[in-house]
């Protein structure tokens, strides 16, 4: 089970930088884990930490001004490994959106099984809300996934995101795709025979 | 009858369910598993109290994090020891084949699939590793997974996706002398970013990839999610019977006729669509290397880096943090850059004709001084088939040893670390911030190019020489 999406309002953590991908997102050394436990301590492990393991007060979570639910970063983001710990880490540092004007594929997918809900927006429109942020670090933002917009609320303007129907029950709902599998058992057996 | 492509119809014929609004139940003929992204999955399965639902489609094999010296010993590293050990009980319990260290089938999980005869065309293929793509030089439909669909399919067999949409490259025409499989994706990916394909899955087609070896087939395939792809795949031909024939778990008597007679008609239709489309000439495609933080900042070793001209916005900025870590100018030449280490190995370029490139190369030269080399056969089958053509003697009477294989610098989560500030020439697949250890710079390369820069010590064209 996953936890059910509610609309939320926040503001939103910036990172205008492309191509942020999974190595960044959670470097390998820390994937040898055998739980899911602990993931958001080290996400973005070496920009948010120094080599000497100091807090690197340049990088953005680091800030006391940037805080939030929401994350935002420049395009294609999550690219590289399949690794769902890149996922993991973003929910567990307390991110329930992440707001891109591109996703890479099995990022994006590994977030919506997770609760993490990826919200692509024009490149425009994420213009914006970089703009936006930087004027004011506190501006708030509104994700409503029921109706599928996700508005700024310091402009007013809001952009309608796409997401699978069926993606968006199971998060809605907090159902997950091994429940409804494993109810499909002896279609899938049947469907061995042939 | 409707004119279809080769992922088409593999895709096709696996689909279980199409779920209203929503993704396809897809069924999975074979499931590879490592122990890094499984132990999740497992410990999911035993929350829910269920047990593997085919244990025989599944295999395993520990390579992310195994040390490449003394595998006969315990593992130093208690976190990694404690991984291996976990994929071997969890294997135990569920009964699922595992290949563990020590044992004749251990290898990088994208090399020991082909080496076994486990991977065949026209199957469905995943494993919770994006270089899955690999097994598409068969033309099978491979793709990566994450954790949560590892344990989908150890519970089901099936995974919920969406059909991904189909892109066709085209790459004919004759190839220059010291251009291999390496350069023609490398190329591609400097063509069309590392996120020109995203949602779709390739199909390579041309003389380029008909002439080339099986093994050059899956480091182009390897390769095709570097540029965003979910997978790409290659339609086969008689040299991917040749390949799986009389391998261990390939189908045999009867079976075997049955197969190929199947294998044959897995080809795109003439008139089949695809929702894009790229063609590129062999001709122009050169000895490549990276020079960035993405596999899509590739050039031709004989060119310039690019400079952040016509760039703007997040783009220049990120072009530029790019080069800072790189140590490098714009506009600058890559050729005769000092390099510190070189790496062979990996799944993109691990298996034995890799070795056979950079072992003929180095024949009878003397590796640089100034460079440590890390060559690491893909699997323990391509250790020995090493040592018996009698390639360490070459590489060792040029001043290069063979290490045990796994996946190595490739990722670094084993002892295997280029330090911070080092250059490091790797056959790899992936130039990212650190990905070869914190700091590290990576400039990714085919094994025929890290063989001249091992020589040389300096980024090197094998043509100039
Ligand atoms: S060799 Fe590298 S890319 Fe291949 S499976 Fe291992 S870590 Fe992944």
């Amino acid at each position: 089970m996953i936890d059910k999406f509610i609309k939320i309002q926040s503001s939103a953590v910036p990172m205008p930088i492309e191509n942020v991908d999974t190595d960044q997102i959670i470097p390998a050394r820390f994937l040898k884990a055998v739980e899911r436990k602990g993931f958001g301590d080290n996400l973005f492990r070496d920009w948010r930490y120094t080599s000497g393991n100091t807090p690197n007060p340049e990088f953005v979570m680091n800030k006391p001004e940037f805080s939030g639910s929401i994350l935002v970063g420049g395009k294609n983001f999550g690219s590289g490994s399949s690794r769902e710990h890149a996922a993991w880490a973003i929910y567990d540092a307390g991110f329930k959106v992440v707001v891109s004007s591109f996703f890479a594929d099995i990022f994006k997918g590994n977030a919506l099984n997770n609760g993490l809900l990826p919200v692509q927006v024009s490149p425009e429109f994420l213009d914006e809300i970089f703009a936006t942020i930087s004027k004011d670090s506190k501006s708030t933002f509104t994700v409503d996934l029921e109706k599928q917009i996700f508005t700024n609320d310091a402009t007013g303007n809001s952009f309608e995101f796409e997401i699978n129907a069926y993606k968006k029950v199971c998060l809605l709902n907090g159902y997950d795709d091994i429940d409804y599998l494993v109810a499909m058992k002896e279609q899938i057996a049947e469907f061995e025979t042939k | 009858m409707e004119a279809k492509t080769l992922f088409d119809k593999i895709w096709d014929a696996h689909v279980v369910k199409q779920v209203e609004g929503g993704p396809n139940v897809l069924y999975i003929d074979r499931h590879f598993i490592h122990e890094v992204t499984s132990p999740v999955a497992f410990l999911g399965l035993k929350n829910r109290g269920l047990k593997v639902f085919r244990p025989a489609q599944t295999t395993a094999t520990p390579d992310h994090n195994v040390p490449t010296e003394n595998q006969h010993l315990s593992i130093v590293d208690e976190m990694s020891r404690n991984q291996v050990e976990m994929l071997r009980r969890n294997c135990e319990e569920h009964g699922i084949t595992h290949y563990g260290l020590g044992n004749d089938g251990h290898g990088v999980v994208h090399i020991i699939g082909p080496e076994q005869g486990l991977t065949q065309p026209g199957m469905t293929i995943v494993c919770g590793d994006s270089h899955t793509s690999t097994h598409g030089a068969f033309g099978a439909v491979a793709f990566g997974i994450g954790t949560s669909e590892v344990e989908m399919v150890l519970a089901s067999q099936c995974i919920m996706q969406p059909k991904p949409k189909k892109m066709l490259i085209t790459v004919n025409g004759e190839l220059k002398p010291n251009v291999t499989a390496k350069d023609i994706v490398l190329y591609i990916i400097a063509k069309i970013s590392t996120s020109g394909g995203t949602g779709h899955f390739i199909e390579f087609a041309g003389t380029a990839f008909e002439q080339l070896t099986m093994e050059g087939r899956m480091t182009v395939c390897n390769m095709s999610i570097e540029c965003g792809a979910r997978g790409g795949l290659i339609a086969p031909d008689e040299k991917t019977i040749e390949y799986v024939k009389g391998r261990q778990f390939a189908p045999k008597g009867e079976d075997w006729d049955k197969a190929v007679a199947y294998w044959k008609t897995l080809k795109t239709d003439e008139g089949a669509e695809f929702d894009m489309a790229y063609n590129f000439d062999a001709a122009d495609i050169e000895p490549m290397i990276t020079y960035g933080t993405n596999p899509g900042m590739g050039i031709k070793i004989s060119e310039n880096i690019p400079t952040s001209e016509g760039l703007v916005g997040n783009d220049k900025v990120s072009f530029l943090k790019s080069l800072e870590y790189m140590g490098f100018n714009e506009g600058e030449a890559i050729a005769g850059k000092p390099i510190d280490y070189v790496f062979l190995g990996s799944c993109t370029n691990g298996r034995i004709e890799d070795f056979r490139t950079f072992a003929n190369y180095v024949k009878g030269k003397k590796k640089a001084d100034n460079v440590v080399a890390w060559l690491v056969p893909g699997s323990v089958a391509v250790e020995k088939q090493i040592r018996e053509e009698g390639l360490v003697e070459i590489l060792e009477a040029a001043g290069f040893e063979l290490r045990q294989p796994g996946c190595s610098a490739c990722l670094a989560m084993n002892p295997d670390k280029v330090p911070a500030g080092k250059y490091a020439v790797s056959t790899t697949n992936r130039n990212f911030e650190g990905r070869q250890g914190p700091g590290a710079r990576t400039l990714l390369a085919s094994p025929l190019v890290a063989a001249a820069c091992a020589i040389t010590g300096k980024v090197t064209n094998p043509s100039d020489l």
